[in-house]
This record gives structure tokens, sequence and C-alpha cells, in this order.
């Protein structure tokens, strides 16, 4: 481990269900698959309308290469295929299937033939499995190594540095056999020489687990991480477990790194074990208004109000819905969005908890800039985002950020400085994308002069 | 169903809030202001709540004024208001205090924009508008219940050449002549080490202005220099008046920078000029590098690519 510790907040823990095994939840009334459940260019329905699917059939086939396939996660029939508002604000289409409750599985699932690196990566992308840490990339993308021999260590994050949230737990406590298998996938197929599982002291029954499996395997060390918010962050993991730093513009694998989220890695190996793709997810139920919170194995295309409904129902009206943990979480505008392959919590706040607190002047005091694990200087994006400075944005490295939410978490005036960081990268990659348009305008107009001038 | 709150992450904040912070200062104060109140008497308590008045007052009149929202519960005038009364002799008239309070909040905090938006610490002009404008009564630095002796009528600072060891306990417990809130050091470093332990300060600015004084008294071949340490205001300003947020550098480095800083110009100040306003001179002018000093000391991004 590195000597310097990245800046980070002590956030509150909260995971009041840790210790709570996941519990399937009943056929929804309705479910709704977005096409869009990851990075990348959006999936292409292979179903209409009036058509009968069963579990685990594809609905929706990757289109290009970072894409991923969509499979039903209910038997019955497809009602309709339109566009739905997403919570960020873009319309994506979904399929909407009505399901019949017999929750027939589909008979041409069988586990997939893997035999070497490149069936491995095939297999990965068929399972339609992408980053469940909450990022949504699309595995068989980030697996795809154009040299294995770059790879100096694979490490499985297991840090679940989220408040509130504990699927990540509960899957290494009850698909530890899975997750195993997965660390035995990489090493074999990804010729993996040293897999790190690094999971965040506040989790010490995983972390004993993982040791017991890991004793006598040379090559898989398990390592306790401080719980230090954002510690789960890839850039942040990295540093932390092998001391390197991830270049600006680069990926995890231009210093030897890949970081895999253990559900996501349990959710592979159950595809190449048992051919079922990834169509349901384990979500942590919980948040001041819930009445039992709980984590729940839920359809991926429930709507949350269902999810919801399965856990009591609420115990004080919910004034925020949240998509995934309280630091990165995004703020839901109504209760029927639908469970997405990337989530892994549902949390609803009452009035008291919900209210966003009334920002005041800053006052220098320094704490953001205290708490970037990234060091980058929050306070003064603000100010040069104020004044539209794009170049001093630039110089101050803004498009860094990764909107982890400990500067804005930390200020004492409460200023929403993680949504200033978000509008000034965009006003900067506006600026980038006019700058080449300029340029690209400009050269076509000399060789226009140069054209006329040749004639 | 009542509608509900769309709002950007994160969805949870610290407890830390810019009152809670000034609350902690005014309490990191009490001990001198006691120990004010033993040594120079009650007249310390009434010069004290009028500078505290007086500087919200001004805050909130102009914000009225201006139709702006009031910000005086953040308690930062409040804060000011102390620190001015701090730095007057016991029988500064009320007036010439208020005239202090008013230049502080108005010229030097409200006229830049309000709390945050000052490049100079407010509380430090106050005073030195006073000193300037008042020199007489501000230099009349004689503890009124006690007989006239040397240390009791004077700052020790102007009769350095004649102390001794023997008068160290006087002026670490500041029985001695001076401004109210500057010559206990003992009751400074109490209100110090809350301020560390409660996260409000580091100590990294106390630390290296007190260090680098010490230093370069000794450099500049000054008298007595642990003694003058312990003499004026150098722990009242290195402990409550350089490590103002607003006006103090971000990084540590950039602290450390400050600290060294503000220690050799008030040691040179002391020794070259013999003004008894060095700490805050320096603490000004150090004030005004503030932004340079931010500049030179940026931390470097993790993976930034620097360009081209």
């Amino acid at each position: 481990m590195s000597a310097v510790r990245l800046h980070g907040v002590k956030v509150p823990h909260r995971k009041t269900t840790a210790g709570s095994t996941p519990v399937r939840m009943g056929v929804p009334s309705v479910v709704t698959i977005p096409m869009s459940m990851h990075i990348g260019v959006p999936a292409e329905p292979v179903v209409k309308p009036g058509d009968q699917v069963k579990v685990g059939q594809l609905v929706a086939v990757a289109k290009g290469a970072v894409s991923s396939p969509v499979y039903s996660s209910v038997s019955g029939k497809v009602k309709k295929i339109d566009d739905m508002l997403m919570s960020n604000g873009r319309f994506m289409k979904a399929v909407t299937i009505e399901p019949d409750g017999a929750q027939e599985l589909y008979e041409g699932l069988a586990a997939p033939e893997v035999s070497d690196y490149a069936s491995f990566i095939a297999a990965v992308r068929e399972s339609g499995v992408v980053g469940l840490g909450g990022a949504g990339f699309p595995t068989a993308v980030k697996l795809d190594v154009k040299d294995l021999t770059k790879i100096e260590a694979v490490i499985v994050n297991g840090a679940e540095c989220e408040p509130y949230v504990t699927s990540d737990t509960r899957t290494m406590l009850d698909d530890t056999e899975l997750v195993w298998d997965g660390v035995q996938l990489l090493r074999k197929y990804l010729n993996a020489k040293r897999v790190v599982i690094a999971i965040e002291d506040n989790k010490p029954e995983c972390i004993r687990t993982f040791k017991g499996l890991a004793q006598g395997n040379s090559g898989v060390e398990v390592v306790s991480m401080p719980s230090l918010y954002p510690q789960g962050g890839e850039k942040v993991l990295i540093y932390n477990v092998l001391g390197k730093i991830v270049p600006e513009g680069g990926l995890p694998i231009d210093v030897g790194a890949i970081v895999i989220n253990c559900t996501t890695l349990a959710a592979i190996a159950k595809y190449i074990e048992k051919g079922i793709p990834l169509i349901e997810k384990c979500v942590t139920v919980d948040g001041s208004a819930v009445k039992e919170p709980k984590n729940v194995i839920v359809p991926i295309g429930t709507p949350v109000s269902e999810v919801f409904d399965f856990c009591g129902g609420f115990k004080e009206e919910p004034r925020k819905i949240l998509y995934g943990g309280p630091m990165m979480g995004i703020a839901l505008p109504g209760m029927d969005y639908p469970i997405m392959k990337n989530n892994n919590a549902i949390l609803a706040f009452g009035e008291r908890d919900a209210v966003t607190p009334e920002p005041t002047a800053c006052i220098r005091c320094g704490s953001c800039i205290e708490s970037c694990p990234l060091n980058l200087m929050p306070t003064e994006f603000a100010e040069a985002y104020e004044n539209r400075d794009v170049d001093r944005l630039r110089k101050l490295k803004v498009n860094l950020c990764m909107e982890c939410g400990c500067c804005s978490y930390a200020c004492p005036a409460k200023r929403p400085l993680v949504q200033t960081n978000r509008l000034a990268k965009a006003l900067l990659t506006k600026d980038i994308a006019e700058k080449k348009a300029q340029a690209a305008s400009a050269a076509a107009k000399k060789d226009e002069r140069e054209e006329v001038a040749s004639k | 169903m009542s509608e509900l709150y769309v709002s950007s992450s994160p969805h949870i904040r610290s407890g830390r809030t810019t009152q809670k912070i000034m609350l902690d200062v005014i309490i990191a104060l009490m001990p001198a202001l006691i120990a004010s109140v033993l040594i120079f008497g009650p007249r310390t308590l009434l010069l004290t709540a009028v500078s505290a008045a007086a500087c919200v007052a001004c805050e909130a009149l102009w914000e009225k004024l201006m139709k702006k929202p009031c910000t005086v519960s953040d308690l930062s005038a409040t804060v000011t208001g102390i620190l001015i009364a701090f730095n007057v002799p016991a029988g500064m008239p009320v007036w010439e205090l208020i005239v202090g309070d008013v230049v502080a909040i108005i010229v030097v905090k409200m006229l830049f924009g309000g709390l945050g938006c000052n490049f100079i610490n407010p509380a430090m002009v106050g005073r030195v508008a006073m000193f300037l404008s008042f020199t007489a009564d501000m230099t009349n630095y004689a503890i009124p219940s006690k007989a006239v002796d040397a240390l009791s009528s004077a700052t020790p600072l102007s009769v350095m050449d004649k102390l001794t060891w023997s008068d160290f306990p006087a002026l670490f417990l500041g029985v001695h002549g001076g401004v109210l809130g500057e010559t206990c050091a003992l009751a400074l470093i109490i209100g110090g080490v809350y301020l560390v332990a409660r996260k409000v300060i580091k100590p990294i600015i106390p630390l290296a202005y007190l260090g680098s004084c010490l230093l370069f008294s000794c450099l500049f071949g000054g008298e007595q220099p642990v003694l003058s340490l312990f003499s004026g205001g150098v722990f009242l300003g290195a402990i409550f008046m350089a490590t103002d947020y607003v006006t103090s550098p971000f990084t540590n480095k950039g602290k450390l920078i400050f600290g060294i800083g503000c220690g050799f110009l008030t040691a040179a100040i002391r020794i070259f000029s013999n003004s008894a306003g060095g700490v805050s001179f320096s603490i000004l002018l150090m004030n005004l590098l503030v932004p340079y000093i931010n500049s030179l000391t940026m931390p470097k991004p993790l993976g930034g690519v620097s360009e081209k």
C-alpha cells in the first residue's frame, strides 16, 4: 500500500442492512427495461409489441463495440416499446413487458463454452454484465485488454464506501463461491498473476471470509482498506492499493491495473457456470422514510415503487428518492423509475433528510481542497466558473473531477460545489468542442482558398 | 403524494457549519476574556460587549440598507467585534472603539462583498485605524487598578532592555500593561489548543509564526528574544488573527510560508522600527500576499498532465 493516503471524508456508515440476507420479491406488475443501462451505445430491441418472452430471453442486442445486450427479467408479453424519460433528463427507448406471473425460464439458456481468453470475453459480453458498482461500463470492454502481459494486478473492488449500501457486502457473504470462482476465471483467462481483493475495514466478516479462502492461494491477496470515502473510487483504489497514479485521460490498464466490482465478478461467474444472464439485482432498500429496510433481489425493470411496497412501504412521506447511495446517487423525480442493471440501492428520505441546506458565503476555509482525493481546488473552480473563465478551469483541471461529493460534504458553508464542478466540466467540454469546430472550419476555408488560388 | 426534491449529489452533508466554526472561535476567546477581566477589571466586559454589538449592528444595518439578506447569525461579525475589543487598552473611550468597529465591518468587510470577500483581516485594519487616529488612547496601556510601575504602565515591549527572566511569570500570565486580549499568553494558548482540538484551525500558522518570530529576533540581535515573544500581541495575532480563513492560504505549505512571513516581519518591524504595531502590520502585509502564496502552492492534481 502506498505511504501517502489520498484525502477523503469520514462519512457516516449507516449500513443497517448489512445483516439482512437478500429476499427475492414477487413478480412485479410491470417491468420497464431501458435500452441504456450502461455507458456506450444503447442496445437495439429484437422483440416487438405482442411478443411472448420468457425469463432470460434476449430482448435487445448490443449495438457496436461499447454496448451490452439486455435480457428479460420476467416471462410475459411485450406491451410496448417507446421512449421513457430517464433520470438524467434524456429520453431513452425502453421495452415494457407485462409479466404473466409464471416466471418460466427461457429454454435457450445454457452455460456458454469457455475455453480461452477470446471465448471468455465473448461470454462476458453475452452475459449482459456491466459495471455493477454504479458506473455501468460494459465489463467485456473493460476486460478486453489488447496485451494481457500489461496486466500487473486485478483489484476486486469490495470497498463499498457509500453509506447505507450493503448489496456488495451481501454478495461477498452470500455468493462467496461465485465471487471466488470469478477470481479463478480472471486468473485463468486474463492470466492475472496478482489478484487483490480490497475491502473496507467496516466489513470484517467479508475480510475474514476471503482471507480464509485466499490462504494458501498464492497470487490472491485480501487487503483491509481504511473506511475513508471514496475508497472504492477506481483511481483512489488503484492509488491506495498499488501506489500508482492513473494519468489524465488514461485508463487503469495504462498503469497495469484492472478494477472490477465484486458483484460484477459474481454475475460473470453465474453466467459462465449456469448460463443465467444479468436479469435481477440485489438492491439495498433503506433511508429514513422506509418502513422495513432490507436487501431485496429485484427483477430488472421493476418500478421502484413496487420495491418500496415490498419493504412495507413508507413510515413517513418520502420527499427524496435516490438511485444509489447518498454521496453519488441520483435523485429521482418520480416513483415509477425502473431498477436498472447498475443500481445497487434505492433510498427514500423524509422531509428532514431531503431538504438541501441553504448555501452561505464561502469562508475560504479550504475544507473542499483538504477533502478532495484528487487534490483539486473546488472553491477555485466555483470562482472560475462564476467568471466563465474557461482557461482557468482548464489549468485547474476541473475535467479530472469524478464528482465523488467530498467537497460538498465537507463544506461548512453548504455550497453546492459538486453541482458547480459539473457545470464547469460541461462548460469546458463545450469550449473544447467549439474550438475544434472553429479549427475545422478554418482549415476548410484555407483549403477552399488554396483551391481557388490554384485555379 | 407531495412532490419529490430533486437535487445534485451529494445528498448528505457534514454537520460543520460556518456558525458552529465561529461559535468555536468565540468559545476559544473566552479564557482570554476572563483573564482580561481579572487583569484589567470589569471595563473589559463593557468594551467587549459594545464592540461585538457595534460590529453586528453595522453588518445588519448595511445589509438592510443594501437590501441584502441578513447574515449576522453566522457570528463572524461577533468574532470581529470581540477581536477588535481585544486590541484596545482598558481605558479606551467607547466611541473611539466604535470607530474601529465601523471601519472593520463597513469599509473592510461589507464594501468588499461581505464574509469571505475581504482580502485583509477586518479586525486588524480596525486596530490599525484606531492606532493611527487615536494614538494616545491606544497606547495608554496602564492597568487602572494597579499602582504605577514599569510593567503595569507600559507594554513590556517598550521596556524590553530592563526585563529579566524573573519577569517571565508576569509576562506569561499577562499581568502587565497592554491591550485587553493580548497580555495573557496562557489563556490564548488554551484557546488555541481548543481550536486545534476542535479542528477549527491547524497549528501550522501559529507555530510557524511564533517559531520564525523567535528565530528572526535572535538573528536580528533583538533584546530578550524569548521574553519579547511573550509581550505585545504575538500570541493573539498568531493564534486568532493570522489563522483567519478568509485571509490566510489554503494549503499546508501555503500556511507555513504565511506563518514564517508573519514572524519574519514582526521581528523585523519590532527590532528595526521599534513600532508597537509590529504584529498588525506584518499580518496585514502577509494578507496581501495570500493570493500569490495560494497560486504558488497550488496542490498538484492527481494524475494531472500539465499542458504543453
